[in-house]
């Protein structure tokens, strides 16, 4: 209640500063028109981002342990925060430095007009796909090796209850948790990527053939996915799992790859109507027209006529796909019905591992391993997402 | 007026046929099972008389038309069912009063309205505020901050938000509880303070799509020549958008808040086992880990339902507040 109080009183006084500092803004430059055309909220607003900016500042600085020893978790977290937030700025600008003057004249053009956030997405991709190609490579150890140490601390310092050759700790079963967060990368993406072209294989052909052939298959198919799509996805995933786990037995496998069916299919129906709707727009042109007189095959109209013209839209609807995907399979896998194991992956981790969230008074490392886990699946999406807005801002020359 | 009558009408005539096929879809999948239910229920080593038994008493001796019929009828009759592990607990153990599929979801389902009422109090004003906001300050610094927050919020797993909300709520200030244990005869009070966590996180979660769309709204119509006159005239920019743009904005905004507030309800099944909010979600969740196939398919039911139902009032709101709808040539 406390907190709340003293949030509105800073509130308020940001109010009279601001009012202040244009009052002083005018009188000093003679009334510019900068200070004299300013409304109340941008003023309010000036203040406030300074006093964030000067209470971020302050707080950084302040000691990570008290007089007693104790580390104080807050500014432990927060600092975390900062130096993340400033790294991957700086490594994003860098990464846009570097593809400003190396490449081809088209990627340096493309670059050149690139905001920091796309950039920063375009990184965080391809550090996610280098690490999930080469997994086996950079994991210290085996994804579902076990150990002597069990529940091994994270730092590495055997003083604390680390271990130096487990840098992030062991798990209850004595797994080491870096290789799973690194296998994870490449089970849970890969899983994620998989589904994802499954359901555009499925979704996108249909699509385009409903587009092209219309009549009775395209009524069919549009009514079913309508039918489809009137179920909220996570919850027909949940129904379709519950049976699938019936059909795969004790083999867990197979359930992993049911999953991998069920979602696309689910995922398809939106990939459907994305596809059967730019089909349509492109049926109707001239050039379909004289392909059709000339003779051409299905096959022809779909891939060399109507697959290149569609390609924009459908690229971008990939991006927004997969994120979709994989926070469903991360969800499920959280909810304990997806991934299984001994396939590491994050959603699983993340449930896992939840209960050490409540040991951040003491040990704040140990308490940020679930948000790790759950940290790596928000950056992909997010960078994917980054990268996606970006496309999509470019290709419609929206200015404003 | 006969007109927007009856558009309401065939809307909620398709709403119905729609449910009615999704019913069809939910009973033949769950037809799917491979074995069935008698067997399931008994698990291992059940000897076949008991199964026989049981096939009858649950009619699984009929034509599967039949037993749907029978099954929607129930449904429509508010008969759910007993759930199986209750079967299961009464068959084994004996005695004790037979728990319904309903006595079951009726309390959780109160529950997830409230949970999804307190979300959609916080969020929508919020959402609003901070779309026009956005709009009026377009391009500035503000924008580009909530433009790289709601985007983040929006792609986040709903776990990652709410452990980071719980980690600085509950665990390092502790704030608000970070399980939301909640039981019949709360105080309004307490329980919202119970429930505020889990609503703070959908909050989020809905929030920025919200947002993003409300702005989006109004800056489209910001081009249009009557807006440019609004200006001309010399009215303050706040004005032009909350007086002129604003009401033109609202069929896709009201538009977009229904939408949202059907996907809280598949948002809420994650969020629910997070925060172990006894709501219908964490029900549905749990059936699905011990295959209680009543309760899932009821909960399906309702999930498909509300968000059928929510959807056809998106609808019917946009045609209501847009005259070219409401009069087709």
């Amino acid at each position: 209640m406390t907190t709340l109080l003293y949030l509105a009183a800073a509130l308020v006084a940001c109010f009279l500063l601001g009012w202040v500092m244009r009052f002083a803004g005018q009188s000093l430059t003679g009334n510019k028109p900068f200070f004299r055309d300013m409304p109340m909220a941008v003023a309010f607003g000036y203040v406030l981002g300074a006093a964030v900016l000067l209470f971020t500042l302050w707080y950084y600085f302040q000691p990570t342990v008290d007089e007693n020893g104790v580390p104080v978790a807050g500014v432990m977290f927060f600092r975390w925060a900062v130096q993340f937030f400033v790294i991957s700025a700086l490594a994003a600008w860098l990464f846009r430095l570097l593809g400003r003057s190396v490449g081809t004249d088209g990627s340096r053009k493309l670059f050149r007009s690139m905001p920091l956030t796309a950039s920063f997405g375009i990184l965080i991709i391809l550090i996610y796909a280098f690490v999930a190609i080469f997994a086996g490579a950079i994991a210290p150890y085996g994804q579902a090796e076990v150990f002597q140490q069990v529940n091994a601390l994270p730092g590495g310092d055997a003083a604390t209850g680390g271990n130096p050759d487990h840098l992030l700790g062991t798990d209850q079963i004595g797994r080491d948790l870096l290789s799973r967060l690194i296998y994870g990368a490449q089970n849970t993406v890969g899983i994620a990527f998989a589904t994802t072209l499954i359901a555009f294989l499925l979704g996108g052909s249909l699509g385009f053939l409903a587009a092209t052939l219309q009549g009775w298959l395209d009524q069919v198919l549009s009514r079913g996915v309508d039918v489809l799509m009137a179920i909220p996805s996570l919850i027909f995933a949940l129904l379709l799992m519950t049976i699938a786990s019936a059909w795969a037995g004790s083999e867990k496998w197979l359930l992993t790859v049911y999953m991998v069916l069920i979602i696309a299919l689910i995922d398809s129906t939106r990939v459907y109507r994305l596809a059967r709707a730019v089909g349509l727009n492109i049926v109707v042109m001239d050039y379909i027209e004289a392909a059709k007189l000339r003779g051409e095959g299905l096959p022809y109209l779909i891939f060399k006529e109507i697959l290149p013209n569609a390609y924009a839209p459908l690229l971008a609807e990939f991006g927004l796909r997969f994120c979709f995907v994989f926070l469903t399979i991360a969800s499920l896998s959280f909810l304990g019905v997806g991934i299984q194991p001994p396939l590491a992956d994050w959603g699983t981790m993340v449930r896992d591992l939840a209960q050490f969230i409540n040991f951040a008074a003491f040990s704040p490392l140990t308490a940020a391993l679930p948000l790790l886990a759950a940290g790596a699946i928000a950056l992909l999406t997010v960078a994917v997402n980054f990268v996606v807005d970006w496309m999509l801002h470019k290709s419609s020359g929206l200015k404003e | 007026m006969p007109g927007v009558l009856k558009i309401i009408l065939q809307r909620l005539a398709l709403g119905v046929l729609t449910l009615f096929i999704v019913s069809i879809v939910i009973f033949t999948a769950v037809n799917m099972l491979p074995g069935d239910f008698a067997e399931l229920i008994l698990g291992q080593g059940a000897t076949p008389e008991a199964v026989a038994s049981i096939r009858r008493d649950l009619g699984l001796d009929q034509p599967a038309l039949t037993r749907y019929f029978e099954w929607l009828g129930d449904m429509l009759t508010g008969n759910l069912g007993t759930s199986f592990a209750q079967l299961n607990f009464q068959t084994n153990m004996g005695g004790g009063e037979m728990k319904t599929v309903v006595s079951q979801i009726a309390p959780r389902f109160a529950n997830t309205m409230f949970l999804a009422g307190v979300t959609a109090a916080i969020a929508v004003p919020f959402a609003l505020m901070l779309g026009i906001l956005s709009a009026l300050y377009r391009n500035s610094v503000f924008d580009r901050f909530t433009n790289i927050f709601t985007l983040s919020s929006i792609s986040s797993p709903e776990f990652f938000l709410a452990y980071i909300l719980i980690l600085f709520l509950a665990v390092l200030n502790p704030i608000l509880p970070s399980l939301s244990n909640i039981y019949e005869g709360m105080g309004f009070g307490e329980r919202l303070q119970k429930t505020l966590l889990p609503a703070l996180t959908l909050t989020l979660v809905v929030t920025a799509h919200m947002m993003r769309m409300t702005r989006a709204a109004i800056i489209n119509l910001l081009a249009s020549p009557y807006i440019e006159m609004a200006r001309l005239k010399g009215m303050s920019p706040m004005r032009v958008i909350v007086k002129h743009a604003l009401p033109n904005a609202l069929a896709p905004i009201i538009n977009v808040i229904a939408l949202n507030l059907a996907y809280l309800i598949t948002g809420v099944v994650v969020v629910e086992v997070v925060f172990v909010y006894p709501g219908i979600g964490q029900l549905f969740v749990d059936a699905v880990k011990i295959r209680d196939i009543p309760v899932v398919q009821a909960c399906c039911l309702i999930f498909a339902g509300a968000y059928i139902l929510l959807n056809l009032t998106a609808d019917i709101l946009s045609v209501l507040s847009n005259p070219r709808l409401r009069h087709p040539k």
